[in-house]
């Protein structure tokens, strides 16, 4: 574990791209998302992309070596909508653990790879924990405000499942990421504590949120100020934002993370907006103008890319990332 | 901002080798509490005393706690917003009563507050003496909060287990001086048990130091028992002990408690609260649980009343409590009017009430005001089309720029639909029965939860006579579908608001189009477009699809689809997205290529081991000159119709309901043309088509050669570099000729054909008489004889003069749809938009020596009506469009073709990427 640490004590790493958008260029069909096992599955399975890591991994093993390729220093585990809560609308629920453990397993497989064929430079696998598909402290139901879809109890068994099979497959590091709604976070990193205590182990934690709009604030109404504070209770890896919103639009408000912590700072954000069409459009090139302003500006530990985001992207990030110190919060005005 | 001395590993050259602890990751010079609701609040030595707003507490407020046991929580709510409006900064929320249910009354008050923003803006304190409430409450708060409270008197064990509890929800605590024994009531006890409870706490917990509160207990003054004289004396003393001794903790107190023996005397109450909290606050204590209301300002306290009060709460005089019961009783009643300030907005015009009202999403008063904006109004529609959407306008705009959020908008849509409810009895009233304008569906797709927009949208749709069956958020197809066929719908309404929606809804149009059902759909919301609505779901569903840009349109829209000229409007809106989506497939850029090197290693790779080329019948240059009165059969009319701007396909076209009749009289005329130009030759068909050995070299090349082997021509294809699916080649033409490696001989062949001879002198006759109609007539007939030569020519070839395909037997229908085995495309055309390559053609048949087509110096072909190509014979070849291609390949190309990089930039221009 002390790895990450020295890693990035010595330079800036490198987080992976996309796997979505990588995932799209394999076009696969209902049968491709089936495979053998789920050959006659009663329900459709086309797009449930975390159940790629069992029926196609060659292809996410393939992703991931991409973006190790590409220059990346940890990649994410394909497990985004990882938990009962995310599966059940595939009425998965059932391999959730098989499907985290997987996924993670296969991830460290390729990580273990670039790491032997270049000991002096360790990569590393982080367990992706995703927001699932329902908000906490929101209600779905104009009419009923006091309405919860999910509440902290079931987010709790759910998280908890998906960080054991993580850590099980041998993730380094657990991701909770696409934070649109706090309380949602709050019960993952509960989640990850309780298995800590559970296991007798640690596990470095990195927390990034998502500021969804031009209000600056999480899709459940939190500043950046807020949103910090509210997830400080853990000891984390780093902080950070990610998707939603390009490198751009973005860098305010990691400017205002950045001058509120000590702690490490993540950015994985989106290559731009989406357009009418919900392409992200933003090249290699655009983005690594933009990301090297993060690093002109020293904001950055960690950085990585978000919806849009391809092998290239990571590699032109990796490229000028390498030229710059990680970000030292010596003075914060 | 607050300075911050900085651990970070990077610049203090420390090695960590193990996991950070908790102490050693918070920043030691930053121990500021923090706290958190929407907004942030942080207490740092410079910030003034922290005001918790205490009426939200069913033990202290007999108001609260009657609302919340009838459930009027929306009342509850203004007393919560009552004190954030007051000036709290933090707001206590206490359930405790017996006849409670405590964890469910705590649970639904956080959740309400988490809806209503200008409350949840401030940190909540979770207040209870049972621990399940606590937890409760902690289980629905997203931000830092503060728990009330904890303590030593159920033990150490108990004590240590809900801190770390505390600590893992993360939120900070108020602990009791409390302990085994009881209730700290002395200066010593207070100072012993705050000591114990801290260092356990930040020993044994690892509690940090800044997040934790003490609440030494404030105790009432002025009872008349002597235990009680230094009570507030004490509790400062302990105050100040604290804080100079246990580092970076806090102290707090329920401020109210002291003045308990003068209920009923308000002015002498507030009195000394004020003088209470300012000695308190001079000796540390830094927030506390105050009535903002039932405060007076210490300097506004009237000088004898104040020393009266200071004489009991600094214990300075033996007769002190006495002095001030008497001094008392003359200053009883009088308590200040500090009603809300906040209800000056009452006092403006209607509108900027109404306004007011949806921005801030206020619905207390939201009735009043539009019964008042309805009697003004000429009709009561007239209150939503004026008054309220000018509000949501507002609100709109403010959203727009960020100086609203979404729960806020929510909030404001809320209002909204109350005073729509309210208006709705009257609009009902002044419209009659039975007068549906339309039924219509209303869905937020699935996977999204955002139904503002589509809320509005059926509102201002009920309002304008519509039936609306609205199915709510996150509805997945099948139920859309269903619940459109059950209840037998004029209009579905799609809206969705991320980006996700966009292919939900691309998904349910195709499904029902696959259902065979015929109900127009509209499209609304953020991430939706125009354009998106265009080119990818109007494609997929032959009804109309139609994108509303806001909801002031929908009735328009609605109104549109469904009126006695709603054919005409399909028609409309399908020509417009048509236009739409072919200029944005023509523009639009794949975002990721691969270098010509890369392509090419992507090629199609056909299995030539297990192939045998045709070898063909001929081979050598041919003229042929076709009866013109042969090619009639092979007319394909559809474009015929195309060039009058008449859109659909032969021959359904001619029972169009819109264009049918035009098309029929069209198609009369040009029949009757048709005839005229074959029985006076007006007219006359020439071609002519070569055959040639031929192999790909270098994998873009093709080079033909005459039969003993010379070689007489090459060709240039151009390659696809677009990103593709795993999987998918990158094609060139050159991918559909053998390469050389195989080891065989393959063939190619070209032809140029046309029927223009005749037809340019023929127009122009038309045009000397003004006769526009005839003069495009005869040269769209050209234009379609050179075309149905061109088929004629390429069916002739297949199974005759090369012979690949002999016995083929295909209609024309067949042959229109491209049926056949082989291709003939054309240069100039997408899949080698490369005209240059005309030129290689005509030298190869020597075409305007043979047959007199002449290539301009645009190499267009002249005359107009004409035709060239290549003959691809092999069954795997297939039309494809070569899309954006690179820079790199322009320079390659040019280097191949030996013409300035410059030239092959003009020529090829519209298929280069930028």
């Amino acid at each position: 574990m002390s790895k990450i640490y020295d890693a990035l004590n010595n330079r800036i790493l490198v987080l992976d791209g996309a796997m979505g958008t990588m995932l799209q260029r394999y076009n696969f069909s209902e049968e491709d998302f089936r495979g053998e096992r789920f050959k006659d599955f009663p329900h459709s399975l086309k797009g449930n992309n975390d159940l790629l890591s069992i029926t196609q991994p060659h292809a996410i093993k393939d992703v991931h070596r991409q973006y190790f390729e590409a220059g990346a220093d940890i990649v994410e585990t394909n497990t985004f909508s990882g938990t009962t809560i995310g599966m059940a609308d595939y009425h998965l629920e059932d391999i959730v653990y098989e499907l985290n453990y997987e996924s993670a397993r296969i991830a460290k497989e390729v990580a273990d790879e670039f790491t032997a064929a270049n000991p002096g430079r360790p990569r590393f696998v982080a367990g992706s924990i995703g927001p699932t598909n329902r908000t906490a402290s929101m209600s779905p139901d104009v009419n009923d405000p006091g309405y919860r879809a999910v509440t902290f109890d079931d987010l709790l068994i759910a998280y908890k499942q998906q960080v054991k099979a993580l850590i099980a497959g041998g993730a380094d590091i657990l991701l909770v990421e696409t934070i649109f709604d706090t309380l949602n976070a709050k019960a993952a990193l509960f989640a990850i504590e309780e298995v800590k205590d559970e296991l007798g182990i640690d596990i470095p934690i990195m927390v990034s949120g998502t500021i969804t709009d031009a209000s600056g604030r999480t899709l459940s109404g939190q500043t950046v100020e807020a949103f910090l504070i509210s997830i400080s209770h853990i000891p984390l890896l780093s902080v950070g934002f990610n998707c939603a919103l390009g490198a751009d639009q973005l860098k305010p408000y990691l400017k205002r993370l950045a001058h509120n912590t000590s702690m490490n700072i993540s950015a994985h954000p989106n290559a731009g907006l989406p357009n009418a069409f919900g392409e992200y459009d933003q090249t290699p090139e655009e983005m690594q103008v933009l990301i090297k302003e993060y690093l002109d500006d020293n904001l950055i530990n960690i950085i990585g890319g978000c919806c849009g985001t391809t092998p290239k992207h990571i590699k032109l990030i990796a490229d000028v990332a390498a030229q710059y110190e990680p970000r030292t919060s010596t003075v914060v005005s | 901002m607050e300075d911050e001395d900085v651990t970070n590993p990077t610049t203090n050259n420390q090695q960590p080798t193990t996991f950070l602890s908790d102490n050693q990751q918070q920043p030691t010079n930053n121990r500021y509490l923090k706290l958190s609701g929407l907004e942030p609040l942080i207490v740092t030595p410079e910030t003034n005393f922290i005001n918790i707003g205490e009426r939200t507490n069913v033990t202290g407020s007999r108001k609260f706690l009657r609302l919340i046991k009838e459930e009027k929580y929306e009342e509850a709510l203004d007393v919560a917003r009552a004190q954030v409006d007051g000036g709290a900064q933090i707001i206590d929320i206490n359930m405790d009563e017996g006849m409670l249910d405590g964890v469910h009354a705590m649970t639904t008050f956080l959740n309400l507050i988490a809806s209503e923003p200008d409350i949840a803006r401030v940190p909540v304190m979770i207040d209870s003496s049972k621990w399940e409430i606590i937890e409760a409450g902690l289980k629905v708060t997203q931000g830092k909060s503060i728990v009330n409270s904890i303590s030593l008197k159920e033990g150490e064990e108990n004590f240590i287990a809900h801190a770390k509890k505390v600590k893992r929800y993360g939120a900070a605590v108020i602990v009791m001086a409390f302990d085994e024994t009881g209730q700290a009531d002395t200066y010593n006890r207070r100072i012993e048990i705050c000591k114990r409870s801290y260092d356990i706490l930040v020993d044994k917990v690892g509690f940090p130091p800044e997040d934790i509160i003490f609440d030494p207990n404030i105790f009432p003054v002025a009872t008349g028992m002597e235990e009680h004289r230094r009570n507030a004396l004490d509790f400062f003393d302990a105050t100040k002990w604290i804080r100079t001794n246990l580092p970076h903790a806090h102290v707090s107190g329920g401020v109210s408690n002291v003045s308990f023996s003068f209920r009923g005397n308000d002015r002498v109450r507030e009195a000394m609260h004020s003088a209470f909290l300012y000695h308190a606050i001079q000796n540390g204590m830094d927030m506390g649980i105050v009535n903002p209301e039932m405060i007076e300002v210490y300097d506004d306290i009237d000088k004898e009343l104040l020393e009266h009060v200071e004489d009991v709460l600094l214990d300075r005089r033996d007769d002190a409590t006495e002095r001030l019961l008497t001094f008392a009783e003359n200053v009883k009643g009088g308590a200040k009017i500090t009603e809300k300030q906040a209800q000056e907005w009452r006092l403006l015009p209607i509108q900027e009430r109404l306004t007011h009202a949806l921005v801030r999403g206020i619905d207390e008063f939201i009735e009043v005001d539009i019964e008042e904006a309805r009697l003004a109004a000429s009709k009561p529609i007239e209150v939503i089309e004026i008054n309220l959407m000018t509000g949501m306008n507002v609100v709109g705009d403010l959203f727009g720029s960020g100086k609203m959020f979404l729960p806020q908008v929510v909030k404001s849509a809320r209002v909204m639909k109350k005073a729509v409810a309210y208006l709705l009895p009257y609009i009902e009233e002044g419209k009659g029965k039975g007068s549906s304008a339309g039924k219509v569906l209303m869905a937020t797709v699935k996977g999204d939860v955002h139904d503002i927009g589509k809320n509005i949208v059926a509102v201002v749709l009920g309002c304008n006579n519509f039936e609306i069956i609205d199915l709510g958020v996150m509805v997945p197809p099948e139920k859309i579908i269903e619940a459109a066929i059950r209840e037998n719908v004029d209009i579905i309404g799609l809206s969705g608001l991320i980006t996700p929606s966009l292919d939900e809804m691309v998904y349910l149009a195709k499904e029902m189009d696959k259902l065979n059902i015929s109900i127009p759909i509209m499209i609304g919301g953020a991430t939706t477009s125009r354009a998106h609505t265009a080119v990818k779901i109007a494609p997929q569903y032959r009804e109309t699809v139609v994108h509303v840009n806001d909801a002031s349109r929908a009735v328009t829209v609605a109104g549109n689809l469904l009126n006695a000229n709603k054919l005409e409007y399909s028609k409309t809106i399908r020509a417009e997205y048509d236009t739409l989506r072919e200029g944005y497939l023509n523009r639009s850029r794949d975002k990721d290529y691969l270098s010509i090197e890369d392509s090419r290693r992507n090629k199609l790779k056909l299995d030539w081991e297990d192939y045998a080329p045709t070898k063909p019948n001929f081979i050598g240059a041919q003229t042929i000159y076709p009866k013109p009165a042969e090619l009639v059969e092979f007319i394909d009319w559809t474009p015929f119709f195309q060039t009058w701007d008449l859109h659909g396909k032969y021959p359904a076209i001619l029972k169009d309901e819109v264009v049918g009749e035009q098309a029929v009289i069209l198609f009369a005329d040009a029949q009757k043309m048709l005839t005229q130009m074959l029985e006076e030759d007006w007219l006359e068909a020439r071609g002519i088509y070569g055959i040639y050995p031929a192999t790909t070299i270098n994998d873009d090349d093709i080079e033909l050669y005459d039969e003993d082997g010379k070689k007489k021509a090459t060709f240039l294809t151009l390659r696809q570099q677009s990103q593709k699916t795993k999987g998918a080649p990158n094609i060139a033409l050159a991918d559909f000729i053998a390469p050389k490696e195989a080891g065989y001989t393959d063939y190619m062949g070209a032809f140029a054909v046309t029927t223009g001879f005749g037809v340019d002198e023929k127009a122009a006759e038309f045009e000397k008489d003004h006769d526009d109609y005839n003069s495009i007539m005869v040269k769209a007939l050209g234009d379609r004889l050179a075309e149905a030569f061109a088929e004629y020519l390429h069916l002739k070839v297949r199974k005759e003069i090369w012979g690949y395909a002999a016995d083929e037997h295909l209609s024309n229908e067949h042959l229109i749809k491209e049926e056949y085995a082989g291709i003939r495309p054309a240069p100039g055309y997408p899949a080698c938009p490369d005209h240059l390559e005309k030129n290689t053609i005509w030298q190869l048949l020597d075409v305007e020596k043979q047959i007199g087509v002449k290539l301009t110096e645009s190499l267009a072909m002249w005359p107009a009506s004409s035709v060239s190509g290549y003959y691809f014979a092999n069954p795997k070849s297939k039309y494809f469009g070569l899309g954006k291609i690179k820079e790199d390949q322009v320079i390659d190309y040019a280097k191949r073709r030996s013409i300035p990089t410059e030239t092959a930039s003009k020529w090829l221009n519209p298929n280069i990427a930028d």
